[in-house]
């Protein structure tokens, strides 16, 4: 039986199934009612539960932005870096103890603008990393501003005319620089996302998940999403899985009719850099 | 030996077994001796994409419980100031290496400076306090890379050894002594511990470091944040820590500090130097008094935090001091801030040696 609580005369649970895992007294988070990044955490907790790697041994890093404050909410080691930098601090974490199971879980301007070169280079040196890249098209915690995600034609609080640069195709790029594991969901896609995340957790070499999220008041309300039902609504009747996809043509443009072709796209193996490493220190002593 | 390969063997010897640092003139042969030699005492170099990389992984593997270090100079040392401030908040310990050559910018990539003195200082934004050392020998930059490797573990920050390109590249004997000789500091490490735990004590100087993945689900965090690593805006909480990080090093100065003293006893005039240019000045003091002048050398061996009690104390027996140096005076505005007496700077952006004939034709003025 949970333990319960009166509380106004309704019963309410003293502890959450997930508890162990979360640091209750931080809550409430800082998300914005129909954020994505509440399912995100729950995945990310009920994947790490589920892992056969042991709570002590799991790590997560972030850099700077809403995704980033994720780390902060789990009962981990968690490391929250600075804007950009939460790859190659990762990487540091992850080549001095190669038997941590390191999670980066940030944004796309994390981890493709300010960040971008360190996230092709850990993807080149194949460090053993899951990347977890929660895309919203748009800065969220500074107010909205575009960025390399930002779908052509999007309003933002710094394209009040409309977005000209052309935007990144995540899978795409991440695939082409050789990352073992490529996989692109929505955070309508819970079970996918659950049972994708366990699948990096095994994946030997870095594992690349991007996570397409509602960012209801800044994105949203500026591109005809008037919640984050809307957005929903839209990966429910858009969203289309692909495994076999041809990765240069599923670019986002967030307009319907247009699809959001989700799926496991890579799923390979090659020689992470610790293990190539460990040959070469054992050539350095003999 | 060349101080570059003496500072990497001090590195080793005092214990560092994770190097990541970006290519860079005239700091790379510590980066090209650590390739070689961290393999063989089965630790890691990783070359990264950036100094900016540099710096992220060298704390990412402090956290793994790795002694860490990452050299470079002027370009990247500006690269790398934003995570220092991480390194400082983070309280993660690590050594960094800068090898000053001439700038601005990409300046005179393979002659001497002495120009980021004040970046080391205060180079980050926001509030913090540093160490940094000055080797001036190959023997230095040996011993002063292990005495980093030591503040940086003991003071749970990052420390500097702001080399130049002379003492780096110059050939010199260098001795290493036994292991058993060589003083090497070892980090408090947290002890696996109950709910209470506090990673962030402010009320120590220096708290135990907990380790990623020995169970103290520790949240290590570069917004202000409480004894617990939990991020806060409230004003006390952002006073309290500051207070910590800055007190650390404030209330231990006599154990950090350190400056060597020639013939300041009797001198009138003396001469304020550090790195290569001390060696400079210490030609021209020998020069004067043979000369029969009254002059001293008062060498900073710790710049930062800066050797106040002592600059006082030589600035109220003195008439003067000198303070050549391979910059426009940054040394020099400390100096004018603790002492009474005349203060003449000699600023010397030749991407040389400040010519010792310079410091004797200063001091034979006054």
């Amino acid at each position: 039986m949970t333990e319960v609580e009166l509380v106004h005369g309704v019963e309410i649970s003293v502890k959450h199934p997930r508890d162990e895992l979360l640091r209750a007294d931080r809550l409430p988070h800082i998300w914005c009612p129909g954020c994505g990044l509440g399912i995100v955490t729950k995945c990310l907790v009920e994947a790490i539960r589920r892992s056969d790697v042991p709570l002590d041994r799991h790590v997560v890093v972030s850099g700077i932005g809403c995704t980033s404050r994720l780390p902060g909410y789990l009962n981990l080691d968690t490391y929250h870096t600075t804007h950009g930098r939460a790859i190659p601090f990762a990487t540091g974490l992850k080549i001095a103890n190669p038997d941590l199971e390191v999670t980066v879980v940030a944004g796309d301007g994390d981890l493709f603008n300010i960040g971008g070169n360190h996230l092709i280079h850990a993807i080149r040196r194949n460090v053993d990393l899951n990347v977890f890249c929660v895309n919203n098209f748009n800065y969220g915690m500074t107010g909205g501003q575009f960025g390399a995600t930002t779908p052509i034609g999007a309003r933002t609080a710094t394209t009040p005319y409309g977005n000209f640069e052309a935007p990144f195709n995540l899978p795409y790029i991440v695939a082409a620089a050789g990352a073992p594991f490529v996989a692109r969901w929505t955070t309508l896609h819970v079970r996918q996302l659950l049972r994708v995340m366990r699948r990096a957790f095994q994946i030997q070499g870095l594992a690349f998940v991007e996570i397409i999220s509602p960012c209801p008041p800044t994105f949203g309300e500026l591109n005809n999403f008037e919640d984050g039902y809307a957005m929903m609504e839209y990966f429910r009747n858009y969203s289309r899985v692909d495994d076999h996809a041809e990765l240069s043509t599923i670019g986002l443009s967030m307009k319907p009719p247009d699809p959001v072709v989700v799926g496991n796209f890579v799923d390979t193996r090659k020689p992470t850099y610790h293990e190539l490493e460990r040959e070469l220190i054992e050539r350095a002593r003999n | 030996m060349a101080g570059n390969y003496a500072c990497a063997e001090g590195a080793i010897a005092a214990g560092c077994r994770f190097y990541a640092g970006y290519p860079i003139t005239p700091s790379s042969e510590i980066a090209e001796h650590m390739s070689r030699r961290l393999p063989q005492v089965g630790g890691h170099y990783v070359q990264m994409e950036d100094e900016i990389g540099s710096i992220a992984a060298i704390l990412g593997a402090s956290n793994a419980g790795m002694k860490v270090m990452t050299a470079t100079s002027g370009p990247g040392f500006s690269l790398m100031m934003e995570n220092i401030g991480l390194g400082v908040i983070t309280e993660t310990p690590c050594v960094v290496v800068d090898v000053q050559r001439g700038g601005p910018s990409t300046g005179l990539p393979t002659l001497v400076g002495q120009a980021d003195m004040m970046q080391v200082r205060w180079g980050s934004h926001g509030d913090y306090e540093v160490i940094a050392f000055a080797p001036n020998s190959v023997q230095e930059m040996f011993d002063l890379t292990v005495k980093a490797f030591n503040m940086a573990e003991k003071f749970r920050t990052p420390v500097f050894v702001m080399a130049d390109q002379i003492i780096a590249h110059m050939t010199d004997r260098l001795v290493i002594p036994p292991p058993e000789d060589i003083e090497v500091v070892q980090r408090k490490k947290a002890m696996k511990q109950g709910p209470s735990f506090l990673p962030f004590d402010f009320s120590q100087d220096f708290p135990p470091m907990a380790i990623a993945g020995e169970g103290h689900h520790v949240n290590v965090d570069s917004l202000t944040h409480d004894e617990r690593g939990y991020p806060s805006a409230k004003h006390d909480v952002s006073e309290r820590m500051l207070e910590h990080l800055i007190g650390k090093i404030r209330n231990n100065l006599e154990t950090i500090v350190q400056v060597e003293h020639y013939l300041t006893d009797d001198a009138k005039v003396v001469v304020i130097a550090y790195g290569s240019t001390s060696r400079s000045a210490l030609h021209a003091v020998k020069e004067a008094r043979r000369a029969g002048m009254k002059v001293g050398l008062l060498r900073l061996i710790t710049p930062w935090p800066f050797p106040v009690r002592e600059v006082e104390r030589i600035g109220a027996k003195a008439k003067a001091v000198v303070v050549p140096e391979i910059n426009y005076g940054q040394i020099e505005h400390p100096v004018r801030e603790h002492v009474d007496c005349r203060v003449i700077g000699i600023h010397h952006a030749a991407g040389s040696l400040v010519p010792p004939d310079k410091i004797y034709a200063a001091l034979e003025k006054l």
